[in-house]
């Protein structure tokens, strides 16, 4: 089959109705996957330059490696579709209506690495569809792995790698590990060398065994090539998913030129691990993973949420603190203790600034406190978000300490899931002094 | 030749803020507002090495290891 041209790549298999594409219909759109895996494959994954689409961008084939480094033990493979960032919908996308293109990765990941055992962990509710694509590919005998299907609890820090395989191990569900001395590649999944890849990574990897790293290579930019899938939020009537090249600048992809930026009041790059960026500064950032570091943020899972003016940043930002404080695992002090503290002063902030005394001065140094300090990067992330909110909306923060909260209420813009979680509660939760 | 050296790491999630590390090694740890640990990045000095092996080995919820860390 001639290699597609063009964008988009993954999402040129959507058959427009929101069905998920059929074992059949997925082979005519991208041909048969390879008959066999080699661990050389390893090595093509390392020319395409692929990079992880969970959050942290950590190069695909360097991770595929360090799993076949420990080579006593079958590795397990996870296709992590978890998706806990309430403002992300691309992997649900994906694990909807692509599921083959994500099956074919994982089943190629654990060809790759000699794993005899493929678990997709994704949320209850596309479960009807993976196991159907599942049941499907076993009757015509597709695979020579055993494909299972583990539910991904609705929590926040669900997707997070060690979490994903407390859960799927049947212990701690969706809280992370410390994973300082070992981590899940060396013992993860039964105590086995585990491979924990996002969904939307594992497509690309489809893609890249059927066509070559050269042609992954034909998107993007030298140092980050191919597409990403977005999850974008403001922009349109609806959140929308797009696919786009690595490199172009973030109004370009959003169609739309320096003079809008005027309209935005913030852009939150990453999701709620990300950061807020000016849109002046946003919408002439490079989307590679790299610029936006520079810039302080991280384009994380894919997410781009635009704040219109009108609404008021600080309760936006206040909102989401106290969600994400209450998605914490509470097992690390730092972070229960200095994310309760964070949630209070924004709290205070956004809707009482005459009771915070001393200002924001004191924010920085709480920031201090929790990053860099849980077994997981849950408090950074907080931090981040925090710290950016200030950066960016410094005047509306001397707006509130100079002349009180703004009036009156706007439909809250950014998504926080409300329905309660207490199933999900922590018994483990230590004592806050 | 790769360089390492010796680093103190806490397990986050084990450490309940007991604070005998930060009694035995204060050179190198110091107690946030709430009572947990704050480690000095990088290396230990040989001559803290003894002091640092007691303080890990010390620790009431075996939450404070002393392990070689690439420079």
């Amino acid at each position: 089959m001639a290699a597609p041209e063009g964008i988009p790549r993954l999402l040129a298999g959507l058959n427009g109705d929101g069905r998920a594409l059929s074992l059949d219909e997925h082979v005519n759109q991208w041909g048969p996957p390879p008959a066999s895996m080699s661990a050389s494959f390893i090595d093509e994954l390392d020319r395409s330059g692929l990079r992880g689409h969970g959050g942290a961008w950590f190069p695909v084939g360097a991770k595929w490696r360090s799993v076949r480094r420990s080579i006593t033990k079958r590795p397990i493979i996870v296709a992590n579709g978890a998706e806990g960032e309430p403002a992300s919908g691309k992997d649900r996308l994906l694990v909807h209506q692509l599921p083959h293109l994500v099956l074919d990765g994982a089943v190629m990941a654990a060809g790759a690495l000699g794993a005899s055992r493929v678990i997709v962990h994704v949320p209850g509710s596309a479960i009807p569809t993976v196991e159907s694509s599942i049941e499907e590919r076993r009757r015509f005998g597709v695979d020579s792995v055993d494909i299972e299907v583990v539910e991904a609890p609705d929590r926040f820090l669900a997707g997070q790698e060690s979490a994903a395989v407390n859960t799927i191990n049947n212990r701690n569900s969706a809280r992370p590990s410390f994973t300082g001395l070992t981590t899940v590649r060396d013992s993860g999944v039964g105590g086995r060398p585990t491979l924990v890849q996002n969904v939307e990574s594992l497509a690309h990897v489809a893609l890249i065994a059927r066509f070559g790293a050269d042609w992954f290579r034909r998107e993007g930019t030298p140092e980050s090539p191919g597409t990403a899938l977005l999850t974008v939020t403001g922009r349109w009537a609806e959140p929308q998913i797009i696919e786009i090249p690595l490199g172009i600048p973030l109004g370009h992809a959003l169609g739309l030129r320096q003079e809008d930026a005027r309209g935005i009041q913030g852009v939150l790059l990453g999701g709620y691990g990300g950061g807020w960026l000016t849109a002046a500064a946003a919408l002439d950032m490079p989307l590679t993973e790299d610029a936006a570091r520079q810039y302080g943020s991280s384009i994380g899972a894919g997410v781009v949420a635009l704040l219109p003016s009108g609404i008021c940043p600080l309760s936006e930002v206040s909102r989401v603190v106290t969600y994400l404080e209450g998605q914490g695992a509470g097992q690390c002090g730092p972070c229960v203790n200095g994310l309760a503290g964070l949630d209070l002063v924004m709290e205070k902030l956004a809707f009482r600034p005459s009771s915070l005394h001393g200002g924001v001065s004191t924010i920085p140094g709480l920031c201090d406190l929790v990053e860099g300090r849980g077994a997981c990067r849950h408090p950074d992330g907080v931090a981040r978000f925090i710290r950016s909110a200030l950066r960016v909306f410094a005047d509306h923060v001397e707006l509130h300490l100079s002349r009180g909260a703004c009036r009156g209420n706007t439909a809250p813009m950014l998504p926080v899931p409300t329905r309660p979680q207490s199933s999900q509660s922590s018994p483990l939760r230590p004592v806050v002094r | 030749m790769k360089r390492t050296a010796l680093t103190l790491i806490v397990d986050p999630i084990a450490c309940d803020g007991h604070g005998v590390c930060a009694e035995l090694l204060p050179e190198r740890i110091r107690l946030d507002r709430w009572g947990f640990p704050i480690i000095e990045a990088g290396g230990i000095p040989v001559k803290l090495v003894d002091h640092a092996r007691r303080a890990a080995e010390s620790c009431p919820r075996l939450a404070l290891s002393l392990v070689e860390r690439p420079l």
